[in-house]
C-alpha cells in the first residue's frame, strides 16, 4: 500500500511541476494545488499506514493511528486553501490589468520596471 | 511557564484584527497601529530583561507538556531578534505615516503590516518545527498582500512571481517535515534535538537537512536568491523596508537554529554546502550592488550580501564567529531597516530611483546626506558603529578556524557594499543638480526623518556601548553553541 502511494505522490509532484512550468497562469495555479495535494499524501505516506483504527486513544481500543500527520494536513490543506484563492484573485486582476492570462518574457524584465 | 512570550504574538494580532472594523477612519488606524507597536516594544524590552536575568522562558500552549504540545521557547537570542523586529517595525510604521499614501491606508495596510509582525515574532519564538511553518505561512501570506497591495502591473506581475516561488518551497517545507517526522517521530525541536543526537546523523538524516537547508536558503535569499532583486523592488519603499529588514531575517534564523540545535552532529557534511552558499552569496551579492543602477536593486543586493555574511559565521561556528552572527543579524535588522528608509526619503526626494537622474541633494537635504553617509560607514563596520562589533567577531572567528579564503570574501563583500552605497552618496547628493530636480523641492515627509533618526541614533549607540549589548549577545551565543541548555530549557517538566 505504502508502494502505491509513494508512486502517487510521484505522480502527483511531476504533473504539477509539469504544469508549473507552463505559460499559463491558470495551468500554473492548477499546478499549485496538485503540488500541495502530493505533498499532503507523502505525510499521510510517510507516517505510516494503518487500516481499521480510528485515531482515539481509549481504555479497550487496541490499536490506534497517530492523530498528528491527519492534524498537520488539516492544517495545510486550510493554508494552501488560502494561498490558492489568493493566487486565483491574484490572477484574475492580472488579467484585468494587462487583459492576458499567458505569463509572457517579452514585457517583463528590465523594460517594464520604467 | 510564563504567558509574557505570548504577547509578542498577540499584541499586533489583536490590533491587526481590530483595525479592520475601522476601514475608513484612517487616523484612529494609525493611533491604534502606533499604540501597539510601541507596546510591542516595550513587550520586547521586559522580555529580553528577564530572559537576561532568569535565563530561557518556556510557555507550554494549552497546558499540553513539552513534547506533545506546542511550546514556545524565549531564549536570548529569539528575544533579541524580536526586540530588533519590534524596533524596525515600530521605525517603519511611522515612516509609512507620512509616505505610503491614503489609498493603501484605507485597503487595511496597518493591519496586513501587523500580521506581517505576527509571523516574524511567532518565528522567531516558537519551539515546534510545524509550528515554525504555520508562521511563515502568515508572514507570506501578509507578504503576498502588501506586495500586491495597489495594483500596478509591476508589482502583480513580481507578486505572481514571489508566490509561485514560495508556494513551492513551503510544499517542499511540508515534505521535509514529513521526511523528518517518518525518521523520528516528533515535531518539537528540543525532542527532535535529543532523537537526532540518538539515532546519530546519518545518511537519510543529512538529506533532510540539506532540504531544510533549501527550503531556508530560497525564503532567506541564501544563494537561491534570483526572485529576490525584481520582488523587493516592486513595492512602496516602506513595504521594501520592511522586507528588507525581516522577511530574509526569518530564514536566517531558521537556518541558524536548525543547523545549531538538531543538525549540528555531522558538519563534514552540511559544512561545505553552508560554506559553498555563503561565498557564492557574498560574492554575487556584492556584485549586484556595484552592477546596478538604480536605487531600490543596489539596496536589494545589499540585503543579498548580508545573508551570506551571517551564514559565515554559523560556517565558522566557534564561539566567537556565533556571536559574531548574532551581533551583526541584529545590527542588520536595524541599518537595513534604517537604510532602505533612506533610500525612500532619497526617492522621495529626488522624484526618481535612478543614479543617473540625481545630484546634488546635499545642497537641499543636508541632514539626509550626512544621516546616509554614516549609515553607510556603519554597514561597513567602520568602528564606532554598529557593524564594526558584529563583523569583527565573525572575521576573527572565521581566521580562528583557518577559513582565510572565506574571510577575505567576507571583507571583499563588505568593500564592494562601500563602493555602491558611496556611489548612491557621490552621485545623488555629491553630483551636479539635474534640471528637473531644482523646480520640484519640498520638505520631507517628517515622520519618516524621525523614524530613520530613531534608527540611526540605535546603529550610533548599539556601536559606542557594544561591550553592554555583547553581554546579551554572548547569551545567546552560548544557547547556540550549548544545545543542551535549550533542550534542558524546555523538557524540564
Amino acid at each position: 500500500m505504502e508502494l502505491i502511494l509513494c508512486v502517487a505522490v510521484g505522480i502527483l509532484f511531476s504533473v504539477g511541476v509539469y504544469l508549473i512550468l507552463s505559460k499559463s497562469l491558470l495551468k500554473i495555479i492548477l499546478g499549485t494545488s496538485l503540488l500541495t495535494h502530493g505533498v499532503h499524501l507523502l505525510v499521510m505516506t510517510m507516517a505510516g499506514l494503518k487500516r481499521g483504527a480510528s485515531p482515539i486513544l481509549g481504555d479497550n481500543s487496541g490499536s490506534y493511528v497517530d492523530p498528528l500527520p491527519q492534524a498537520l494536513i488539516l492544517t495545510s490543506i486550510v493554508i494552501s486553501f488560502g494561498i490558492t484563492a489568493f493566487f486565483f484573485v491574484l490572477a484574475y486582476r492580472t488579467n484585468q490589468t494587462t487583459g492576458t492570462e499567458v505569463t509572457d518574457d517579452r514585457e517583463g524584465g528590465e523594460a517594464a520596471n520604467e | 511557564m510564563n504567558n509574557l512570550l505570548v504577547f509578542p504574538v498577540l499584541l499586533p494580532l489583536v490590533t491587526a484584527v481590530i483595525l479592520f472594523f475601522f476601514k475608513e477612519k484612517i487616523k484612529l488606524q494609525r493611533i491604534l497601529s502606533l499604540i501597539s507597536s510601541l507596546l510591542s516594544v516595550i513587550t520586547a524590552l521586559v522580555l529580553t530583561g528577564r530572559i537576561h536575568s532568569e535565563g530561557i522562558l518556556t510557555l507550554n500552549l494549552g497546558g499540553w507538556q513539552a513534547p506533545y504540545g506546542i511550546v514556545f521557547v524565549g531564549d536570548m537570542f529569539s528575544a533579541l531578534l524580536v526586540l530588533a523586529a519590534s524596533v524596525v517595525g515600530l521605525a517603519v510604521l511611522i515612516y509609512s505615516f507620512g509616505s505610503i499614501g491614503g489609498e493603501r491606508e484605507r485597503y487595511h495596510y496597518y493591519s496586513f503590516f501587523l500580521f506581517l509582525l505576527v509571523g516574524v515574532n511567532g518565528s522567531f519564538l516558537t519551539g515546534d518545527i510545524f509550528n515554525l511553518f504555520v508562521f511563515f505561512e502568515v508572514m507570506l501570506m501578509s507578504s503576498y498582500a502588501l506586495l500586491s497591495l495597489g495594483g500596478t502591473k509591476l508589482q502583480l506581475r513580481e507578486t505572481v512571481k514571489y508566490l509561485l516561488i514560495n508556494i513551492v518551497s513551503s510544499t517542499l517545507f511540508v515534505a521535509a517535515v514529513a521526511y523528518l517526522y517518518a525518521s523520528v517521530g516528533t515535531l518539537n525541536m528540543a525532542h527532535l534535538s535529543m532523537r537526532v543526537a540518538e539515532l546519530g546523523q546519518d545518511g537519510v538524516l543529512n538529506v533532510i537537512a540539506i532540504l531544510f537547508l533549501i527550503v531556508f536558503g530560497l525564503k532567506a535569499g541564501l544563494f537561491l536568491f534570483f526572485w529576490l532583486p525584481g520582488s523587493y523592488s516592486a513595492p512602496p519603499s516602506a513595504v521594501r523596508a520592511l522586507f528588507g529588514a525581516l522577511l530574509t531575517k526569518v530564514g536566517v534564523y531558521s537556518i541558524i537554529r536548525i543547523f545549531t540545535l538538531i543538525f549540528y552532529h555531522d558538519p563534514d557534511t552540511t559544512r561545505p554546502w553552508l560554506m559553498f552558499m555563503a561565498a557564492a552569496t557574498m560574492i554575487l551579492g556584492g556584485l549586484g550592488a556595484v552592477a546596478y543602477k538604480d536605487i531600490p536593486r543596489i539596496l536589494n543586493y545589499n540585503v543579498i550580501v548580508s545573508v551570506g555574511f551571517v551564514t559565515f559565521g554559523l560556517v565558522a561556528a566557534t564561539g566567537d564567529a556565533i556571536n559574531g552572527a548574532v551581533f551583526y543579524l541584529l545590527h542588520d535588522m536595524v541599518a537595513k531597516g534604517l537604510l532602505f528608509i533612506l533610500g525612500g526619503l532619497i526617492i522621495s526626494a529626488s522624484g526618481t530611483d535612478r543614479l543617473k537622474d540625481m545630484g546634488g541633494l546635499i545642497q537641499r537635504y543636508p541632514l539626509l546626506g550626512w544621516m546616509f553617509f554614516i549609515l553607510a560607514l556603519a554597514l561597513v563596520g567602520i568602528p564606532p558603529l554598529s557593524g564594526f562589533p558584529g563583523k569583527l567577531l565573525l572575521i576573527r572567528g572565521g581566521l580562528e578556524e583557518g577559513m582565510i579564503g572565506l574571510s577575505l570574501i567576507g571583507v571583499g563583500s563588505s568593500l564592494l557594499v562601500l563602493y555602491s552605497l558611496i556611489k548612491i552618496f557621490r552621485i545623488g547628493f555629491w553630483g551636479d543638480p539635474q534640471e528637473k530636480q531644482i523646480q520640484k523641492s519640498g520638505a520631507l515627509p517628517r515622520a519618516g526623518m524621525a523614524g530613520a533618526a530613531g534608527l540611526l541614533l540605535i546603529v550610533i549607540l548599539a556601536g559606542i556601548c557594544s561591550e553592554y549589548v555583547y553581554s546579551f549577545v554572548s547569551q545567546a551565543g552560548e544557547v547556540l553553541a550549548n544545545p543542551e541548555l535549550y533542550i534542558e530549557a524546555v523538557m524540564k517538566e
